[in-house]
């Protein structure tokens, strides 16, 4: 079989540059097939962000279609069930399909090297979380196809409106009990390995911030995933067994409902950002060449935010008529967030501060995140005024407000982190020019798509429909056509990651000059298919 | 056929003439806007609407406050980021103050300051939350239930309700395949049948409630923002201190037709106000008033006659209107629905079938299904729509259905 | 050889997690159909990623049980088991917490909201009691209940639960003192406990059903009731499978007194199904 203990083998003694010749063939890169099998956290990483970058155009496709619809006024292209079901799935695909496989995918690429283990703890069980994405997807994208068409009720499955689906209802939230099974053990994975697998010396102070990130974002899906399942696994006994959870006449409540929902909703928007926060704190670092700024402090702010984000999730619910008390805790809670965010925000600033800073494309995609997510931080801070959010909620304020904060902050964090590592993981350098035109494209439509949101959002506009009054009309068209350059602006990306891993200049070990976490500083770029089977010695 | 299904909900070809056909008239005055006058900006709202409670005035300044607020710590924030982006830049010859990596003194500071900005916003807000939240001593109450898709009003102490659907024609907002056949109105989506009417500076409370799935009665220059949960009430209140119309929309996904559901309120002198009261009175009844049951709603009071005798062409006429106000979202106009989520009516067994079965499904509805009661309806309203889709399309049977018929079936 | 490192065991590619999705997406597909009487497929597909699912349990456990029994599994991959079983239970308690939440918000806040004042206008007559059947579904006679009484059987289940939980106990402190009969016997004593419980859980559900009118469709107390008890039975049932597969392979000599986390993980796993019953006991059956 393929192993041995440490008492037959001295770990020292491998040699990775010749594994072939080992009796071990089964293991190292090899016929495409070995996806299916495979347990090295590399591959498994890979699969992930491939996975999700595929998905992130499809979810991306559907909204370019909303967009389209939204063009102009009337009834063109989308039938209205259509178009609330392409809203529901492109919510769906991109929060549990685009970006946190994106994120899973670096942290199983990145946390083995960073903190010096060989591989995840459980490459077994890693293999399976990967795997199990794929009858979800399966399930979701079928769901359009079926009498009934796709789940049309908005992500958020609010009940009785839910109640009503049909079978397309059922195979999504199914989707969602899979994908949240993959979430729940991809994170098991990620918090034993850091916890468990460190090398000797790495205590937890010292682990770099992406760890950290990532430690804190796996508890909170450990505990808000399952949290999820109860609630739509309520909804499945009211829609088929007869259940009352959410019936008034049984003495349930939609309401209540939503306050699960949203115990988890609200946690998960920091899952979605968190391990950006920790991407980002790699990069500015880097590019300032000067260690990142408080590093203690970004440690408990991100704990803090997570702690704070589990008593905050009645700000999605201002308007269902919930006594003063609560609205007012939970706006007080919510506006708290504000200050360990804004330690963050503060500390990359400062680590940029008499630092030597070179504006490279990973670097570009940070400060668009920082300046941006900010924005998108205030119109959150906006909407957590009660009075104001009972003016804004459900209208496209709030739909501009979430795109700020999700794709300049999650998607522009991935953006940023595949071209920052992408020298390690192929041994290739991206085209700067490209990365560069992706950057400043990106930067130029998202605004142009998103920023006309907000005037709509304040006049008015609700959310989630296909057609509107006419005075949104300019402003809906002029976020329609900044979506399209958006979208194809993405294809450049895909363009230069293709042709880096095809053709790119070879990159060195350590390619950025500023960089000092360990798979910089002790591995070779592309990192070989097994490292640090001998722990790296640290100071 | 799932296949021909969703070809049919995704029509290409309609979208390419779309965009040809956009009013380029509109697109020029539009880049006219951006590049040209400034003054042309008044025609585009970049704001909250114009506030008309005292609620949606505070309301309005709160938001004016944090944004101020916000947009002055943004600067100051990002003028920091970009001086040291140009200052310590590397092409400068920057060199990196490595030792500058920590400073507890500087991290209080930052945690503190915001921590005291948020208490200056909070303190404000507090105080509209507990006005906005205190719905006692209204001068009137009205209770508002809404339904898939449409507002139904019930003045409790004047006795009367009325329901309150969308008016824009079908033929303004089109369908995927086949374009509007008339231009958009200046009201486009935003125009009802019945205004819902209150008198100004009166303090009303609204008692929102929904008879099928959430949704929201939302009228921003109103303050209200308020979702109807099924089985529960729940209260809000505003005082219009401005006489004028204002108009709102459905604020919570509600299903197929959620963005054609809106609401126009009319505030009227205390005058004006009695006399359309003596008008609802008379055109919508006693007796249709608040229930406390929760029975379906009533039906519509208004124009019944269930003596009338209809003729073949006059029940087709009357019902045609219904039949557009009421079901072509779901049976289009064509009568062919669209299947397998909406059957076709055109064709259909039920509809060329005996006059109870169809009268049945009206009443009843199909519980489970989107296909919900319309026992709402009045008697000849009812009657009018059988007969008219007993009598179009591929459904030939000459059948018609009279008032009287869907009286004796109420009774059942 | 390059499957571990300073000792730590590595698992080799396998083929079971891919054959776990494959039944996920059978029992997916199945599980839809079933539920919207789209027959046969549905069952036909559910049962395929059932006995698909069954295999590889079977094949991926019995992996784990060979690598773990040829002694490949060293102290750290240990350490990484007590996390990650520790982690999973936390996961597991906050599914239990979401169920807990609903019977919490129907009883502080929905039921009472809907016997209020306002609500009157909707719901008049509407007696806002703990257990209700709520305002609708309680109009009509045949759809009375009556609740549980927390003194008989459900009490009973308690001891037994408890005690159960002392003899795993036991079998743990025989295991670590190698006193392999006494291991074999609390787990024997273990196991017959837990199917007991469940014998007296299936005969209450029927006594429920049958004398005390109470269904799942009884309203929210129904609900809340057999999705609480429901899910709890259905860890119960797990725990005791689990318990059933260690005490043979206490039989067969697996494990060792320092090393059989197999064995602590399902004791764990059992304390866990334990603690969720007493606050079922509590909140489901006493404080009604
Ligand atoms: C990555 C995801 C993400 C993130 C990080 C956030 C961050 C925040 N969000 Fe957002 N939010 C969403 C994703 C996210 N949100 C989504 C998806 C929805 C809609 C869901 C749906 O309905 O479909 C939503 C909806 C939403 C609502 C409900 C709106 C409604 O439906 O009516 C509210 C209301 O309070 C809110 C508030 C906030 C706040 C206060 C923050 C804070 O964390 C922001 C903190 C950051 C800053 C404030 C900026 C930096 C700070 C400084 C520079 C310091 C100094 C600043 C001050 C002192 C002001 N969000
Ligand atoms: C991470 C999350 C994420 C991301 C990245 C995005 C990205 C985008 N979103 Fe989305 N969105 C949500 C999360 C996200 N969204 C959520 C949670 C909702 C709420 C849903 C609800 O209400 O329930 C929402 C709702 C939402 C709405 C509101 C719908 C409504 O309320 O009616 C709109 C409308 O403009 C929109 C638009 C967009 C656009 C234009 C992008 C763009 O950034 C996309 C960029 C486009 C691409 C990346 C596509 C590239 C494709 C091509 C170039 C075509 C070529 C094709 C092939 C080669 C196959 N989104
Ligand atoms: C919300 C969408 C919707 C609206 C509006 C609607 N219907 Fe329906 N209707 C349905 C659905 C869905 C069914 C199929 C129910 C089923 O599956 O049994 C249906 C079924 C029917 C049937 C039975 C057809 C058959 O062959 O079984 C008739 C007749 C009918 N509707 C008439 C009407 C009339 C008349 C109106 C307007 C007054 C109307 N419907 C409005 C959704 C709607
Ligand atoms: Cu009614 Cu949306
Ligand atoms: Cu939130």
């Amino acid at each position: 079989m393929a192993y041995t203990n440490s008492t037959t083998a001295p770990a020292s003694a491998h040699d990775h540059s010749h594994a072939d010749g080992h009796d071990h063939d089964d293991h190292g890169p090899g016929s495409w097939t070995r996806i299916f099998t495979t347990t090295n956290h590399k591959d498994i990483g890979s699969m992930y962000l491939w996975f999700s970058l595929f998905m992130f155009f499809v979810g991306g496709s559907m909204a370019l279609l909303m967009r389209l619809e939204l063009f102009q006024p009337g009834l063109q292209v989308l039938q209205p069930e259509l178009y609330n079901s392409l809203t529901t799935v492109h919510a769906l695909i991109m929060i549990f399909g685009a970006v946190m496989p994106a994120f899973t995918g670096f942290a199983n690429w990145l946390i083995p090297m960073q903190i010096g283990a060989a591989d995840m703890a459980f490459p077994r069980m890693n293999n399976w979380s990967f795997w199990l994405m794929i009858p979800a997807a399966i399930l979701l994208f079928a769901s359009f196809f079926v009498p009934g068409g796709a789940a049309a009720s908005g992500w958020t499955l609010y009940p009785p409106l839910s109640i009503q689906g049909g079978l397309g209802l059922d195979m999504t939230i199914l989707a969602i009990h899979i994908l949240g099974a993959s979430s729940i053990m991809g994170s098991i994975n990620i918090i034993t390995t850091l916890l468990n697998m460190r090398a000797p010396g790495m205590t937890l102070m010292k682990m770099p911030m992406f760890c950290w990130t990532w430690l804190i974002t796996a508890y909170l899906m450990i505990a808000v995933m399952p949290v999820l399942a109860g609630a739509i696994t309520m909804l499945l006994t009211d829609r088929h067994f007869g259940t009352s959870f959410f019936n008034a006449a049984g003495g349930g409540d939609p309401t209540m409902f939503m306050h699960i929902f949203w115990f988890f909703g609200h946690p998960e928007v920091y899952i979605l950002i968190l391990p950006a926060f920790g991407i980002v704190s790699q990069i500015i670092p880097t590019f300032a060449r000067k260690p990142l700024f408080g590093y203690a402090s970004m440690v408990y702010a991100t704990a803090s935010i997570a702690m704070l984000s589990f008593i905050v999730w009645g700000h999605h619910m201002f308007t269902v008529g919930m006594p003063a008390a609560g609205q007012l805790f939970f706006m007080y809670a919510t506006m708290l967030i504000a200050v360990p965010t804004g330690v963050k925000i503060f500390n990359w600033i400062a680590t940029m501060w008499r630092g030597s800073i070179s504006f490279e494309t990973p670097m570009l995609f940070c400060i668009g995140f920082l300046c941006m997510f900010t924005l998108g931080g205030f119109s959150g801070l906006v909407l957590s005024i009660v009075p104001v959010d009972i003016t804004l909620h459900n209208t496209y304020y709030v739909v501009a407000h979430f795109h700020y904060v999700l794709f300049p902050g999650a998607i522009w964090g991935l953006m940023a982190g595949v071209y920052f590592w992408l020298p390690k993981f192929t041994g290739r350098m991206y085209s700067e020019t490209l990365g560069k035109w992706h950057f400043w494209l990106s930067a130029i439509s998202f605004n142009i798509t998103f920023f006309p949101q907000h005037f709509l959002g304040l006049a008015g506009m609700p959310r989630r429909i296909p057609d509107y009054a006419l005075q949104f009309a300019e402003w809906n068209m002029i976020s329609s056509i900044g979506a399209f350059i958006l979208g194809f602006s993405q294809l450049l990306f895909v363009w230069n990651v293709v042709s880096c891993i095809r053709s790119g200049e070879k990159a060195k070990a350590k390619q950025w000059e500023g960089a000092d976490s360990l798979e910089w500083t002790h591995l070779p770029s592309p990192v070989p298919y097994h490292t640090f089977e001998t722990a790296p010695v640290l100071k | 056929m799932q296949k021909a299904m969703n070809m049919k909900f995704l029509n290409i070809k309609a979208c390419c003439a779309a965009i040809k056909n956009y009013s380029l008239a509109r697109f020029s005055t539009l880049l006219l806007t951006i590049f040209g006058s400034t003054a042309a900006w008044a025609d585009y709202d970049v704001n909250i609407l114009p506030p008309v409670t005292p609620i949606s005035n505070q309301i309005y300044g709160l938001h004016m406050y944090i944004l101020y607020v916000c947009a002055v710590i943004f600067i100051i924030v990002f003028a920091m980021m970009f001086y040291s982006i140009f200052k310590f830049r590397k092409s400068a010859g920057a060199k990196p103050d490595v030792n500058f990596h920590e400073s507890t003194l500087i991290e209080i500071i930052w945690t503190i300051i915001p921590f005291i900005i948020l208490i200056a916003m909070a303190i404000p807000a507090t105080k509209t939350v507990l006005d906005m939240k205190d719905t006692s001593n209204p001068d009137l109450t009205i209770k508002v239930t809404a339904y898939q898709w449409g507002w139904r009003y019930d003045y409790s102490a004047e006795d009367f309700g009325f329901y309150s659907n969308l008016s824009t024609p079908w033929s303004q907002i089109g369908q995927p395949g086949s374009p509007a056949t008339e231009a958009k109105g200046k009201d486009y989506l935003l125009e009802v049948d019945n205004i819902v009417v209150v008198p100004v500076n009166k303090r009303v409370r609204l008692l929102v409630t929904s008879n099928d799935v959430i949704h929201g009665w939302y009228v921003p220059q109103l303050g209200v923002n308020q979702y109807g949960i099924p089985g529960f009430i729940k209260d809000a209140w505003f005082k219009a201190e401005k006489i004028g119309v204002y108009k709102g929309q459905c604020s919570q996904i509600c299903g197929k037709l959620h963005g054609y559901m809106p609401i126009t309120v009319e505030v009227k002198s205390e005058a004006d106000y009695a006399k359309w009261i003596k008008d609802g009175q008379a055109k919508w009844g006693k007796g249709a008033a608040l229930t406390a049951s929760n029975s379906a709603p009533k039906a519509d009071a208004a124009a019944e006659d269930s003596a009338k005798k209809f003729t073949l062409a006059e029940a087709k006429d009357h019902g045609e209107k219904v039949y557009a106000a009421n079901c072509v979202a779901c049976h289009q106009l064509t009568g062919k629905g669209m299947p397998p989520a909406f059957p076709a009516l055109s064709g259909s067994k039920v509809v060329q079938g005996p006059m109870d079965a169809q009268i049945g499904v009206l009443l009843n509805g199909r519980p489970g299904t989107a296909m919900q009661s319309f026992a709402r309806l009045n008697d000849t309203d009812l009657a009018a729509v059988i007969t008219y889709t007993k009598n179009s399309w591929d459904n030939n049977t000459g059948k018609i259905a009279q008032p009287s018929d869907i009286k004796a079936a109420r009774k059942i | 050889m390059s499957a571990t490192t300073g000792g730590y065991y590595f698992a080799p590619p396998s083929k079971w997690p891919i054959v776990g999705s494959t039944a996920l997406l059978f029992m997916g597909v199945g599980g839809a159909m079933t539920m919207n009487q789209i027959q046969p497929y549905g069952w036909t597909s559910l049962s395929i990623g059932f006995v698909i699912l069954v295999y590889m349990l079977f094949g991926w456990f019995g992996q784990v049980i060979r690598e773990s029994e040829s002694g490949m599994y060293n102290p750290q991959v240990d350490a990484s088991f007590r996390w990650s079983m520790s982690w999973f239970i936390f996961s597991e308690i906050m599914f239990f917490a979401a169920f807990f939440g609903a019977l919490y918000y129907a009883r502080a806040f929905s039921v009472p909201w809907l016997g209020d004042l306002d609500n009157a206008l909707i719901w008049q007559g509407y007696d806002a009691k703990w257990p209700t059947l709520g305002p609708y579904i309680g109009q009509t006679a045949s759809n009375q209940f009556g609740a549980m009484s927390p003194w008989g059987i459900p009490l009973l289940n308690t001891v037994l639960l408890l005690s159960s939980g002392v003899t795993v106990t036991w079998a743990h402190h025989a295991m670590k003192a190698n006193h392999r009969g006494q291991l074999v016997m609390g787990l024997f004593l273990t196991v017959v406990l837990g199917f007991t419980f469940l014998g007296f859980q299936v005969y209450e559900y029927m006594h429920a059903y049958s004398e005390l009118n109470l269904k799942l469709t009884s309203g929210v107390f129904g609900s809340t009731f057999y999705m609480l008890t429901g899910f709890h039975g259905f860890h119960v049932t797990l725990g005791a499978v689990m318990l059933t597969v260690i005490m043979f392979r206490c039989m067969k000599g697996h494990f060792k007194p320092n090393q059989h986390f197999g064995f602590e993980a399902v004791s764990w796993y059992w304390h866990f199904v334990d603690v969720v019953w007493l606050g079922l006991f509590l909140f489901v059956y006493v404080l009604v």
